[in-house]
């Protein structure tokens, strides 16, 4: 079953007709109404007119984060406020931030992106599906809903947190499908199980789909144990939208890119060429629909790599591999991106603490947590508990607000911190 | 005030024993060790023979090690002694972060009190005698 037969099932050269007049649009919107975007294909020596084939796109020059970052909050806005319905924000510290607006097309085709997704685990009008990412600037839980509302589903916004009343709702609502972080599932099955429930053969739940965050294939494995159910892979990224840009069918090999609203190229993160289909590289996205805050080779620093090969499950869209890693030092935390230079930026506005620090991720009871080992500078009194105490709950309540994530402060030794010439190995990730 | 050698300690295996044993190698004296401890670390106050040399050879051998200046007051070696000089603390106002007493010699007992101010004037005028470091330690510059 498909959600939107016409288009998950398009035949190649008519997909590919389509993406090219929508690429068409979408460049000139882009350039015609975005001062930046002008500004830098004028400076590459291209312009709209210059877009005769999809391959063309090549041309084009890239963009990324930073110029996000230098363009907040609405600087790539291609709409008046006027036309804007909702705003997104990725997490990051005050100014830097990073700000994505919807129109009501926008939103719809949002909604539709992730649908695909519903149907791809089986589920219809009937079913019922358990909303239990985060809902607010994070794009996931309101991605999620706006697909179970396109559907038709009855939509439980349970959003994340009070993991038992979710496993309560769970049974009594006799919940289909659920939509979280992977962590974050196994966290619901494994507090489930401790009640003393069998989800797998107790619940009515049939189909997750869990993004945000990597998951490796024995995570997977143990949540479909361990609810019973389908496992869908959700990628999406707020600043092209939201999750619902590539989904997981039920032959669970890679993710089918919703290649009527964006256009993926890989590209040799090094030398930024292009990379034939199957290669991996880094993932660069050109919106294709969006209206408010369209995009021209975006790169993700998402690294994955395209299958191209027909899926037996009928959809034509090709797929994208699962993602295999980043091409900067981003991590994620239950769902959250933090980058060093957010913890770096604090602990430089705290003259006690010494530059060199190290973040130890790891996973407890399912969720990751997230370590901070710190030096105090020589001439931070260290007699005084109080004083010891004050500091570490400053910096604590500092790095909250600013990374939206929990961090435990390890005060350590001198020179227990690697020093290391050049790239220093700031992130041990024991996950 | 006299110079404590203050050691910040993590909450692991076999350092309390590296810091005995720095100290050892570098031939200083312990009078007094105190462990102030809490869930994630630990921190000794320890009063010895040349605190700075002493900070020294524990950096040297990896530890957070610097010398505090702290007060040490003589009082009687008697019922009440302590009361008296942290009641008169309390009337002036001193803030006490933290403190310990010990033995000098048959006759007397020393606190030792981490106060954040200038307090020896105060002490001096309410009648308390400091204790000078030569009384207690062997002294070495910075």
């Amino acid at each position: 079953m498909y959600y939107q037969p016409e288009i998950e099932t398009m035949p190649r050269e008519q997909l590919r007709e389509l993406q090219l007049e929508r690429m068409k649009w979408s460049v000139r919107h882009a350039y015609d109404n975005i001062a930046f975007v002008k500004k830098i294909c004028n400076e590459a020596g291209v312009g709209p007119d210059d877009l005769t084939s999809l391959e063309d796109i090549v041309k084009f020059p890239f963009m990324v984060k930073q110029d996000m970052r230098d363009a907040y909050p609405f600087g790539l806005f291609a709409v008046p406020m006027h036309d804007v319905k909702r705003i997104h924000a990725s997490s990051g510290t005050t100014g830097q931030a990073t700000t994505t607006g919807h129109t009501t097309n926008d939103l719809t085709y949002w909604g539709d992106c992730f649908a695909r997704g519903i149907y791809m685990v089986g589920g219809s009008q009937d079913s019922t599906i358990q909303v239990s990412y985060g809902y607010g600037l994070f794009t996931g839980g309101l991605g999620a809903h706006a697909g179970g509302e396109a559907v038709g589903c009855a939509v439980i916004p349970t959003s994340s947190g009070n993991t038992k009343r979710q496993v309560q709702i769970m049974k009594d609502f006799g919940t289909d499908i659920l939509a979280c972080t992977p962590s974050y599932a196994l966290y619901i099955a494994d507090t489930a199980i401790e009640l003393g429930y069998d989800p797998a053969k107790e619940f009515k739940i049939s189909g997750v789909i869990l993004g945000a965050e990597p998951a490796s294939e024995n995570m997977r494995q143990e949540i479909r144990d361990k609810l019973g159910v389908q496992y869908c892979d959700v990628y999406g990224l707020s600043e092209v939208m939201g999750p619902g840009v590539a989904m997981e069918c039920e032959v669970a090999n890679g993710l089918h890119f919703a290649e009527d609203h964006f256009y993926p190229e890989i590209v040799n993160p090094d030398t930024l060429e292009p990379v034939p289909d199957g290669e991996y590289g880094e993932l660069v996205i050109t919106t294709l629909t969006r209206e408010a805050c369209p995009l021209v080779r975006y790169r993700t620093r998402d690294v994955t790599r395209i299958i191209s090969e027909p899926c037996p499950c009928g959809r034509t869209h090709r797929k994208i591999d699962r993602i295999v890693g980043r091409t900067d030092d981003m991590m994620i935390i239950r769902g959250v991106n933090v980058f060093p230079s957010q913890i770096e930026q604090v602990i430089t506005a705290f003259p006690e603490i010494a530059t060199h620090y190290q973040i130890v991720l790891t996973r407890e009871a399912q969720l990751d947590k997230i370590a901070l080992n710190v030096e105090t500078e020589p001439d931070f009194p260290i007699d005084e508990v109080r004083k010891i105490e004050d500091l570490k709950r400053r910096l604590g309540a500092e790095l909250k607000s600013n990374l939206q994530v929990q961090v435990e402060i390890n005060l350590v030794e001198p020179k227990t911190i690697e020093r290391s010439e050049g790239k220093a190995k700031r992130i041990l990730d024991l996950r | 005030m006299i110079d404590q050698l203050s050691v910040f300690l993590p909450n692991k295996k076999g350092t309390l024993s590296t810091v005995a044993g720095a100290l050892s190698d570098a031939g200083i004296n312990m009078h007094v060790l105190v462990i102030a401890d809490t869930a994630e670390y630990g921190i000794v106050r320890i009063v010895c023979d040349t605190p700075h040399a002493a900070a020294r050879a524990l950096s040297d051998a990896g530890l957070r090690a610097t010398t505090t200046p702290v007060y040490a007051v003589r009082v009687p070696n008697t019922p009440g002694g302590l009361t008296q000089l942290l009641a008169y603390c309390e009337e002036k106002g001193l803030n006490i972060e933290y403190g310990y007493c010990f033995l000098l010699g048959e006759e007397g007992a020393i606190d030792v009190l981490k106060i954040d101010a200038s307090a020896e004037d105060v002490l001096e005028a309410g009648g308390f005698e400091m204790v000078e470091p030569e009384e207690i330690y062997r002294v070495d510059e910075a």
